[in-house]
C-alpha cells in the first residue's frame, strides 16, 4: 500500500504567528513533513502557531498522536496552538480524544490567528 | 472497511457507557471521561513492539485475526472483557490485571477509538495506569514481510502511577512481547524475536493533573475489593 500523501505549506500572515496549511491524508506516515513544517514555521520568534485543515481529507489515530508530538514541542517553545478548517466530523474527533482542551479550535483562520 | 470511512472512529462521548453483560467488570470505568496524552501526569513516552511475520501474510488478515481473537492473544493472568457486539469502534471493555498482590485484581478498560483494515486503536479512561493511546496495526516491512506491532503513546496517569513507572514498564515489555509472540504463533510463525523501542517524548511531568490520583484504577480496585463482603450483605 503506498505511503499517504499528505501537503504541509507555511506561511506567515501576521509577525510571530505562523500558519500550517494541512493538506491531504494526515496519518503517522506524515511524521516528517509536519515537524519539517514545524521547524519552516518556528522561525524568527514565532509566538502562535494555526493549524489550517481545510484541505484535509482524512486523519487517522497516527495522526492524532502526531498532533500530540506536534504540541509538545509547541508547548517546549513556549508556543500557542490553534486550530481551524476542521470538518464537523473532526471537530468530534479532537473532541473525543480531548485534543481540544490543548489546541483550540476556530471556526476560520482569521478567529484562530486572532486567538494565538 | 474503507480505509477513508468516517466510521472508523468511535463518535463522541462525554462519559463511558459499558454494556450491561459487562457492568459487573466494568464498575471502575463506567461514567469515567477518556483521558488523552495531555490529561495524564508522567513523562510521555512513545513505544514501539514489533514482530516479522513473514511474507506469507498480508497486513490486512493479520489485523483481521487480531480483532477477531484479540482477547486470547493476551498473556496469562490478564482477561479483556469483549462485549456481545465485538470490538468496534466505540466499544467498551473492561479489562482485569493479576495486580500481584494476593486476591487483588486492577480493574480498568479502554475505548476503541479507531478502526481500519490495518490498524485499531484503544483510548484509556480516567484511571487507567496510563493516559493516552495504544495502536494495533500490521504493515508490509521494507524487505516486503508483514510487521505486526504494538504502538503506544502514553503518560502515566497520576503521581501513584508515575512512582510505579519502571515496575510497570518492565511488565509492559513483557506483556506485549507475550501478546505479539502469541500472534504470531497462532499464524504458524515462531522463533521470532519481538523489538522494542522507546524514546521520551516530553520529559516534563504535568503536575496540574495530580489530582487524577482520585481516579487511580488500583487504588479503587482494592478498595472495591475490600467492601466487597459489606456490599454483598447489604444485597
Amino acid at each position: 500500500m503506498p505511503a499517504p500523501v499528505a501537503t504541509m505549506d507555511v506561511r506567515h500572515p501576521r509577525p510571530h504567528v505562523a500558519v500550517i496549511d494541512i493538506g491531504g491524508e494526515v496519518t503517522s506516515h506524515c511524521e516528517d513533513v509536519l515537524m519539517g513544517a514545524y521547524e519552516d514555521a518556528s522561525t524568527s520568534g514565532i509566538k502562535g502557531i494555526v493549524l489550517n485543515f481545510t484541505g484535509l481529507d482524512y486523519m487517522n489515530s497516527g495522526g492524532i498522536g502526531m498532533l500530540v508530538t506536534l504540541l509538545v514541542r509547541a508547548n517546549r517553545n513556549k508556543q500557542k496552538l490553534a486550530a481551524c478548517g476542521l470538518t464537523p466530523h473532526y471537530q468530534q474527533i479532537f473532541e473525543l480524544t480531548r485534543l481540544d482542551e490543548a489546541i483550540a479550535l476556530h471556526d476560520d483562520e482569521a478567529a484562530a490567528v486572532a486567538a494565538v | 472497511m474503507n480505509v477513508h470511512d468516517e466510521s472508523n472512529w468511535a463518535s463522541k462521548v462525554e462519559r463511558l457507557e459499558v454494556s450491561d453483560e459487562l457492568a459487573g467488570a466494568g464498575f471502575n470505568i463506567a461514567g469515567k471521561r477518556v483521558a488523552g496524552a495531555q490529561q495524564g501526569f508522567g513523562r510521555l513516552w512513545q513505544r514501539r513492539y514489533s514482530i516479522d511475520l513473514g511474507s506469507e501474510l498480508t497486513p490486512e488478515r493479520v489485523v483481521a485475526d487480531w480483532k477477531q481473537r484479540f482477547a486470547t492473544y493476551w498473556p496469562e493472568g490478564a482477561t479483556f472483557h469483549v462485549a456481545l457486539t465485538g470490538l468496534q469502534p466505540g466499544a467498551v471493555s473492561p479489562i482485569a490485571i493479576a495486580s500481584g498482590a494476593p486476591g487483588l485484581t486492577l480493574s480498568t478498560g479502554i475505548l476503541v477509538l479507531y478502526m481500519d483494515d490495518t490498524s485499531f486503536t484503544f483510548m484509556c479512561p480516567e484511571g487507567h495506569m496510563f493516559a493516552g493511546w495504544i495502536t494495533f496495526g500490521a504493515e508490509e516491512g521494507p524487505t516486503g514481510s508483514t510487521v505486526a506491532d504494538v504502538k503506544i503513546l502514553i503518560r502515566t496517569s497520576d503521581p501513584l502511577y508515575e512512582l510505579g513507572w519502571p515496575v510497570m514498564k518492565a511488565k509492559e515489555d513483557a506483556f506485549w512481547s507475550a501478546t505479539l509472540v502469541n500472534l504470531a504463533t497462532d499464524h504458524g510463525v515462531t522463533g521470532v524475536a519481538v523489538v522494542e523501542t522507546t524514546s521520551c517524548v516530553d520529559r516534563k511531568r504535568l503536575w496540574h493533573n495530580w489530582t487524577n490520583v482520585r481516579h487511580n484504577s488500583g487504588v479503587r480496585s482494592a478498595w472495591h475489593t475490600v467492601t466487597t463482603p459489606f456490599r454483598s450483605a447489604r444485597a
